[in-house]
This record gives C-alpha cells, structure tokens and sequence, in this order.
C-alpha cells in the first residue's frame, strides 16, 4: 500500500497536497487538467522532488528520504527511458545490476521477459533501431524485470498512436498484474482501463475512486475539464 | 547524500590540486616581490606596450571578424563547413610556426615585399607594434569569427522569416535583428581577444622585442633568464596577474561564451540578402579572410617540405620530447577536468578552481614555481615535467568549457533515468557518463595535446640546451639564421599538432558513434 501522509509539494509557486492512501495491487489511474501536478506527484514518489512537508510510506515503511534507487518502484518517463548508447539486452541489465555483471539466471531472466513483450529478435539491437512502439515495450520489459512492487508511468505511452497505446495499457494490465501501478493519463477513455483513480483538482490529490462511478458522476471541476466528451 | 561521495573526494582533490599549483606560484611571487626591487623605464614601457598591442589586437580582430561572420552566416556555398573549420586551425597551431609562416609572407624576404619590390614600392617590415599585432589578429580573428558566428546562428531562423514577410530591407534586419545581437556578443569577444593578447608571449618575442615591443611577458622571461633578477620577474609577474585577473573578470563579467561552434554548420535562409552589392561584399570578406589564413600556412607547407631532407638530428630528439610534454599534458588536463567537471555538477564552486588559469599567465606560473623549487631541486631538470604541468593548467579551462555543458547536458537527458536505476558513482560513470563522453573528452585530449605540443612558454625559462621542446627549438634555430632547418622542423611541429588533435578528436568521435 502506498500512503501519502500530510504531503505537500511546492514547486515555485505550485503547491500541491496529498493525503492519500493507495491500496495494491491494480491498475489505478491519475486524472487531472494539465498542470495539475500529475508528474509533480510521480516525481515525489519516485524521490526526485523532495517534499516540502510530510511522509511517503510504501507497506508502513517511510521512504521519504530514500535516493531514487533506493526505492521499492519503477518508473517509466514519457521519453528518454533507454540508454542510446547501449543495447537492448543491456539497458534491461542495468535493471538487474547496476555493475551489468549478469549472472546465467540474469541472462535468462532477460530472455524471458523479451520474449514476453515480443522482443525476442531486438535483444542486440540499439534504441535508435527500435520503432516508438518497441522502445516503449523495451522500456515496460525492463520495468517488468526489476519485479518492484510498485510501477509509476508518466504517460510513457504518449507518443504512439491510439492503437498501440490500447496495446501497451493491455500488456500492462496483464503483465503487472503482481504490482501497484499509477498511471498518469488526461484521457478518460485510458483512464477507464484502470478500475481505480486519483484526482488531482486544485491543487488536491483524492481517491481512489472506481473509475466508473467517477467518470459516470465526476464532481463540478472534474466535469469542466472533461466537458462533455463522456 | 551519500550518493557518489567518491566522486566528490575526487573532485575536491582535484580542485585543491588546481589552487594548489595556481594560487602557490602566486603566494611566492608576491612575497618574493615585496624585496624592494623598483620598476624601471623600460618596464613601464613593457607595461603600456602590453595594454597598447592587446587593445589594438581586440579592436582590429573583432571589427574584421564582423564582416567575415555575416558573411558566412547568410550565404550558403560549398567549402563553408570546410571554411569553418579552417578557422579553428589557428587556435590549434603552434604559435612560433604562425610566426615563420607570416615571417614567409609579411617578412623582409617575403612574399609581399618580393611583390611591392618588384611593383617599385618601399618594402613594409613585420617587426615591432604592428606585426605583433599582426600576427595576433592571425590567431584571434578566426575566434572573433567563431564567437560572432554563435550569436547569428542564435538569433531563430523565424524571427528573418518574419523580418521578410514584414518586408525588412538589409538595413531594417541589421537594426531590429543583427546590431542587438552584436551589442550582445561584441564586447565579450573583444575582451577575450584582449585577455588572450596580454599574455602573448611568444609573437612578442619573435617579432616585437626590443625596449619599444616588450610585453610584461617578455620582460618577466628577460629579468629571469638574462639578468636573473628574482626579485625584479616577481614584481613583472605580480603586474601581469592584476592585468590578466583585471582582464579575466572583466570577460566573466560579459559573460561571453567561449563556444567551439557547435551548430555553425547550419546556416540559416536568409531572403534580405540577395543583392548583388551585398553579394559582392560577403564574396570579398570571405576570400580576404581565407587567404589571410591560407597563405601562411602554406608557406610553412612550402618552404618546410624541401628543408625536411636535411633536418639536423636534434629537431628528432626534441619532437620525442615535445610528444612526450603533450602526452602528459593531455592525461593531467583530463585527470584534473572530468572530476572538476562531474564533482561541480553537485558543488558549483568547486567548478571555480578550475578557472583560477585564466587570471595567471605561463610566465607568472613558472616564475613561481621557480621561486618555490629553486631551494629544493633544481628546476631546470624538471623543466619538461613543468612544462606540461603548466600546459594542462593552461587548457583546463577550456576543457571545463566543453565538458560541463555536455555533462549537463547528460544528466538533463538521463540523469532521472540512471537514479531510478540506482546507477551512482563508479556504475554512473562507466554506464552513462564516459560513453556519452566520448566525443568532447576526445575533443578535449586533442585541444590539450596540440596546444601543449606547440607551446612556447614556461619551458623557455627552464629548458637548457640539449633539452628543448620542438617550439623552443624553433626559436632558437630562428635566432642563429638557420631558416630552413627552423621551416622543416616549423612542418614538423605543425603537422603534430594538427595529427594529434585529429587523433584524439577522431578516438572520440569514433567511441562516441560505436
């Protein structure tokens, strides 16, 4: 369970508050205007942005001050999740070691889990010969890899078109199954993947809510961001 | 944070290394000058020749470089990447083989005079004033036009497209788009200019000389090596230090930004300048500029090919030595920038100590570290080890230049990505930074190998005879007359340092693309 206790975010003049506790695991989906400080809060999970005040706990343990490392998560970015100078089977070793000292059952660790993304044949290759598609499934195989039990995507999947991004919110949902994962989205229709949300509205995370009752009754500010595209 | 502490260390040393053998020579100079020694006329002469030649230097390689940098900035032609480059070539070559080859065109027995002589016309000398500063608009003009050419290529592509849709003449871009940017860009190009031309030493020590053309570099050298009055190159040294660290804040001050062009090669469409008349102008600024650069350097070409077939055994010898200074040069300015660089990701100031070179020139350094030596051993033994030493001080600066924006520029792009991957210290540098490096660390290794291979500085002070550097060698064949031996060894020196950069340059670019 991650639990936000007390936590405010200050970035500049953007002040965010989180007093949150989210059970795992499960796909749980975060909504929110632009601006409203969806990455703000992934990035203080992840321990890139330190808070202002209050605590981050993941199963009763405080994990406030722990370097981003040193955390019980992955984190896929919305680019630059890939190393170009290195190979494929590479950047998913790094996941493993960070001395890309690989054992035998390393090895075959990342073999399996190419094959289960469907990379299979692109183990050797550069990011650079990769489609947006493969580097995005490159990226999820690795985050699949390290098997932490809390997974952060910040919209790794913007960039490719609606069909492949049903395809990864589906080989998502199937292959973490094991993990909490908070997905940012600004798109209902991704959002309704996920059976869970958080709302980020002025300057406030709420939830989890069922993503159907929301999206079937959002409150008043939730309502003038979606519009009536329902 | 505990994260990377080992760089950190790493870099502190690094840095306390830097002020150690920067800030130590300073400390002796200034006890030592406190001796009482009192400043002749003739070193207040050195001091004003100095101000005077820089000043005139800045002044004249900037206002030339102006119309040299809009012409490339807006006209396309083939050759112009070639061009570009070629205007990096001065940085990069030695200075005394700068000299001969200037010698070859501007000197006595030149090919201008040859020409003027044959036209009826009174011969023009190289020497004094106006050839040192000459052969300084030869070195910095080419830079000016680099610097210039980094602010056209920053004024967006949009802001000319708009200026043509609005219907700007040449004159309307120059007022609202071109002249905001030179105001920008001028007066720190003018200052490095003149902060590098008042540390010249070696052009005024081949083409000035003489109580009318000393600079306080010379001096201080004349005072150690000639009347070996202590007390005297301590006084000169603390006289340079308040000009060059006058001068170095000044530069820090305009903030100019000493860029390696990346980015020039792109230029920018332009629709205002497809005027005959303007067209002819770029055409001339561009030819003059080449030839200027050109000639020179193919007169080394041309007189040193012919002189290599009796090249004495001793420019051998003093090529292995001056391979052996650059070598060192290069591992000691990589050793000392990579840490300074990664460590003052973290510790701004740290980055400061790698810029403490820029306020004191070769000469303050090496009198210095004479004054700190002198009791211990003796320094002209070391005078090899020295020599580099001050070299990597020397291209330090340069060095942080280029590898703090590319580090930057790293943990922009990866520096989240290798933290939730936990890749700190070591790991970080072997899996992310060093591969990513590659291409300015090459650049860098070259940068320090071809300047300390033709640097012709400390090592005058130190070096006895049987254990000079090429350039010294240079020197000292030039003073006995024996030009053709000092045009081979001139070839020889120049096609090193261009080989050495290309070498290292090529290793990095190559790592970089594997």
């Amino acid at each position: 369970m991650l639990q936000c206790d007390g936590l405010i975010l200050e970035q500049g003049t953007f002040r965010l508050r989180a007093e949150v506790d989210v059970p795992g695991p499960g796909l749980v989906g975060i909504l929110g205007p632009s601006g409203s400080g969806k990455s703000t809060l992934l990035a203080a999970v992840a321990g890139f942005l330190a808070p202002k005040s209050g605590r981050i706990l993941w199963d009763g343990d405080d994990i406030t001050g722990r370097a981003p490392g040193q955390r019980p998560l992955s984190i896929l970015f919305q680019d630059q999740n890939l190393f170009p100078h290195l190979t494929v089977r590479q950047n998913l070793g790094l996941g493993l070691s960070a001395n890309l000292q690989l054992t035998v059952t390393d090895r075959q660790a990342i073999d399996a889990v190419l094959e289960r993304v469907g990379l299979s044949a692109m183990g050797d290759r550069r990011p650079a010969a990769l489609s947006g598609g493969q580097a995005s499934r490159a990226a999820l195989a690795r985050a699949l890899l390290r098997k932490r039990p809390l997974v952060l995507l910040d919209e790794p999947f913007a960039a490719l078109g609606p069909a492949l991004k049903e395809e990864m919110l589906a080989l998502v949902a199937e292959t973490l199954s094991d993990a909490l994962v908070l997905m940012v989205t600004h798109d209902p229709a991704d959002a309704r993947g996920a059976p869970h949300a958080l709302t980020i509205l002025e300057g406030e995370v709420a939830g989890p809510f069922a993503t159907d009752q929301l999206l079937a009754d959002p409150p008043p500010e939730l309502q003038a961001y979606l519009g009536s595209r329902m | 944070m505990a994260r990377g502490a080992r760089t950190v260390k790493l870099g502190i040393a690094a840095g306390g290394v830097v002020g150690l053998l920067t800030l130590g020579p300073l400390v002796a100079v200034i006890l030592r000058a406190e001796g009482g020694a009192t400043l002749s006329y003739s070193d207040w002469a050195a001091v004003r020749f100095t101000v005077t030649q820089a000043a005139l230097s800045a002044v004249f390689s900037v206002a030339l470089a102006v119309p040299v940098a809009r012409a490339l900035a807006r006209r396309q032609f083939s050759g112009r990447g070639l061009l570009i480059s070629l205007l990096g070539a001065p940085f990069i070559l030695p200075v005394i083989v700068a000299v001969l080859g200037l010698l070859a065109v501007f000197g006595r027995g030149g090919v201008l005079n040859t020409g003027l002589d044959a036209l009826g016309l009174p011969s023009v000398s190289i020497y004094g004033l106006h050839g040192v500063v000459l052969a300084h608009v030869f070195f910095n003009m080419p830079l000016a036009v680099r610097l210039i050419l980094q602010g056209w290529a920053e004024i967006p592509g949009e802001r000319f497209r708009l200026a043509a849709a609005l219907g700007f003449g040449p004159s309307a871009i120059f007022r609202q788009l071109e002249w905001p940017m030179l105001k920008g860009v001028l007066p720190g190009a003018i200052m490095i200019v003149f902060l590098i031309c008042l540390a010249s030493f070696a052009v005024a020590l081949t083409l000035g000389g003489g109580p009318s053309a000393t600079t306080v570099e010379l001096a201080i050298y004349q005072a150690f090596r000639f009347e070996f009055d202590l007390g005297r190159a301590a006084l000169l040294a603390l006289i340079q230090l308040a000009l060059t660290a006058g001068a170095a804040f000044a530069v820090l001050a305009l903030s100019a930004r000493a860029d390696f062009g990346a980015g020039l090669d792109r230029p920018v469409q332009r629709w205002d300048a497809n005027r005959t008349g303007l067209r002819l102008a770029d055409c001339a600024a561009i030819a003059i500029a080449a030839l200027f650069l050109i000639c020179p350097i193919a007169m080394i070409v041309l007189r040193g090919v012919p002189a290599l077939l009796t090249i004495p055994e001793s420019v051998w010898s003093a090529t292995l030595r001056s391979l052996a200074v650059a070598g060192g040069t290069t591992v000691l300015t990589l050793a000392l920038a990579l840490p300074l660089a990664i460590t003052s990701r973290r510790l701004g100031w740290v980055e400061t100590f790698g810029y403490l070179p820029v306020a004191a020139s070769p000469m303050v350094i090496g009198t210095g570290l004479f004054l700190i030596l002198f009791p211990l051993v003796n320094p002209v033994a070391l005078a090899l080890p020295l020599t580099a030493v001050v070299n990597a001080l020397m291209a330090l600066p340069f060095a942080l230049r280029v590898l703090a924006p590319a580090l930057a520029g790293i943990e922009a792009d990866f520096g989240r990505l290798a933290d939730s991957l936990n890749l700190t210290g070591y790991r970080r540098l072997r899996w992310l930074i060093l591969p990513r490096l590659y291409a300015p660390l090459g650049f860098c290794a070259g940068l320090a190998a071809a300047l300390s291979i033709g640097d012709l500085g400390v090592v005058a002070l130190f070096a006895a005879p049987g254990t000079e550097t090429l350039p010294l060698l240079i020197q000292r064949l030039m003073a006995a007359y024996r030009m053709d031996a000092a045009a081979g060894a001139s070839l020889i020196l120049m096609v090193a340092s261009f080989a050495l950069f290309r070498l290292f340059d090529g290793w990095g670019r190559t790592r970089a693309a594997m």
